[in-house]
């Protein structure tokens, strides 16, 4: 075993073992925390397939702004950190069932392929991943139309949380 | 290779060497030799830290005109080493009603996203971490980590004040990292490159300084703000919520915070000198990474007393400038400085080096001389609304 492989396990546990406790924990600010976590792990996962730039984004949106304002969330609307209700619905292992499925497709479909078993080689040196996604989130034959829509559509979010939240003046 | 023109990888390749001669794989003799570099750096770091006390306490006692710590040794050196005694055998109080978990977990990520930040930092031209290549982004991410330990704190301690405190620094971090983002991309923009190292190298001749003086304005008003120092420190005004976020920490985890404080300002200190002052280079001494690594200390030293000159100088400011200063001044400021150094940088490109600099640092100047105009003007028709509003009740002498 690599170490790579071993970095990889530990990760996979921690991502497995805290996105479960997101849902078992009954305090609704650990279970914010076991979250972030969750998105920490897979940044890691991101770092370990090299791609940098994702795994720092990952921490940036989703830690940075996204958990954070859960846990503001949380705070501000309510006065009990505890969830007294019932954990679980009564047909519950029909969601059991459909995740045990989708998982038993997955993992036929890719033991069926013959890459599974590749590690992937280094990048090459003169190879810089974060230039090439730069230059395809601008060029023209690329995704600049889609980046632009995407920035458009922020834009608009932003306006209109400015609009909603502005006191009018009588 | 010798130790004195490559030291870090010397010493890498000499273990190397022993390791894999005893027989270890080279994959764990690498990943072995990657954590030793991790905590010797760590370690580095947090040695840091115990002088940095003795030098912060040194420097606030001569802007108060006291003379500070100076009974422990020589000059006082050994004071830290006292207060960290002092701090060690402390009590170790938990709050009644605190959540014990994330109430412990809070320092240990507060200084943990500081030390986080050493990873990018280049020390010499050969002695760093990690060459990222999105290490500007990395720097805004260790600080939103920065910021969950400050909810994590206020949050676990049980207390109102401590609570209150960690929403004045999450909202003051929050809206100042855009500055701080945009002032991030005028190097980015000057240099090419997201990389730390890169920026350093590619501050050839000339440092950004000079290129863009109000990009490292704006960077320091914003790491200030960031640091949660003042004119900036609603976070921990004692006047108003007694200590802020880590009111109930006693002891080492007070420790912790105030560690991570110090460094995180020093840290801060040094990406200034990083990212404006050139780093690691100073007129080829750069070549000796041992010498380049000192002034890379000297530098950073320098923009570390600059911050603490700003905190011992200025007073806290009151929530409301705070916000207003922020997203009605700094934001559209930042906003315009880089849009007019991004567009110079590409029509000047072809210029050469001096004529390009100087013609750069005009325009800084004149976006200087029009801000102060803009805020002249605008001044004056506030004062001039509030003379009329409020009739003054005992009209001024000399007018």
């Amino acid at each position: 075993m690599t170490p790579v492989q071993i970095v990889f396990l530990l990760t996979a546990a921690l991502i497995i073992g805290s996105a479960v406790m997101v849902v078992v924990s009954r305090n609704l600010v650990h279970a914010a925390l076991w979250l972030v976590a969750t998105l920490f792990g897979v940044a890691i996962l991101y770092a370990i397939l090299d791609a940098g730039f994702l795994a720092v984004v990952q921490v940036v949106v989703y830690i940075g702004a996204i958990a954070i304002l859960f846990i503001f969330a949380v705070m501000l609307t309510r006065k009990e950190m505890r969830d007294r209700g019932p954990q679980h619905r009564k047909d519950w292992w029909i969601a059991a069932m459909i995740g045990l499925l989708v998982l038993a497709g997955l993992v036929s479909v890719l033991v069926g392929q013959p890459e599974i078993n590749r590690i992937a080689g280094p990048i090459p040196p003169d190879f810089d991943p974060v230039l090439a996604l730069g230059h395809a989130l601008v060029s023209p034959d690329a995704y600049v139309l889609p980046f632009e829509v995407a920035s458009i559509l922020l834009l608009a979010a932003l306006v209109g949380a400015v609009y909603i939240a502005a006191s009018r003046k009588p | 290779m010798t130790f004195w023109s490559d030291p870090i990888n010397f010493i890498a390749e000499w273990l190397r060497g022993i390791l894999t001669g005893w027989g270890m794989a080279l994959d764990w003799a690498n990943v072995l030799i990657a954590s030793l570099g991790i905590i010797s750096l760590i370690l580095f770091s947090m040695m840091l830290a115990i002088f940095l006390v003795w030098v912060e306490r040194k420097v606030v006692a001569r802007f108060q005109d006291r003379v500070g710590p100076n009974r422990i040794g020589p000059y006082g050196l050994f004071q830290p080493f006292a207060d960290i005694i002092k701090l060690i055998i402390k009590e170790d109080i938990t709050p009644t009603g605190a959540d014990k978990v994330v109430y412990n977990l809070a320092p240990v990520l507060a200084l943990a996203s500081v030390i986080f930040l050493w990873a990018i930092l280049p020390l010499a031209s050969n002695i760093y971490g990690v060459d990222l290549n999105v290490a500007i982004l990395y720097l805004v991410a260790t600080g939103a980590l920065g910021t969950l330990a400050i909810i994590m704190g206020g949050w676990a301690s049980n207390n109102k004040y401590a609570l209150i405190g960690a929403f004045r620094m999450v909202a003051t971090m929050i809206s100042y990292e855009i500055p701080m983002v945009v002032a991030l991309l005028i190097p980015t923009i000057l240099s090419g490159t997201m990389s730390v190292r890169g920026i350093v190298e590619a501050q050839d001749p000339i440092w950004y300084f000079i290129l863009s003086p109000l990009g490292a304005l704006v960077f320091l008003i914003s790491s200030i703000a960031e640091l949660g120092r003042a004119p900036f420190d609603l976070n921990e005004a004692e006047s108003e919520i007694v200590a802020g976020f880590h009111i109930e920490y006693t002891g080492m985890k007070f420790g912790l915070f105030y560690a991570g404080e110090l460094l995180h300002a020093f840290t801060f200190g040094g990406l200034m000198a990083i990212l404006f002052f050139g780093g690691y280079r100073f007129f080829g001494l750069e070549q000796y990474p041992l010498v380049g690594f000192l002034v890379f200390l000297a530098k950073a030293m320098f923009g570390y007393w600059v911050i603490m000159w700003v905190k011992y100088t200025m007073p806290r400011i009151r929530i409301d400038h705070m916000l207003a200063f922020n997203w009605k001044f700094l934001t559209p400021f930042a906003f315009f400085v880089l849009v007019v150094t991004a567009v110079l940088n590409k029509v000047l490109s072809g210029l050469d080096t001096w004529l390009f600099a100087s013609l750069i640092f005009g325009a800084n100047l004149i976006i200087a001389w029009i801000t102060i105009e803009i805020l002249r003007v605008y001044s004056r028709r506030e004062r001039r609304l509030a003379e009329g509003n409020i009739p003054a009740p005992v009209p001024p002498a000399h007018h």
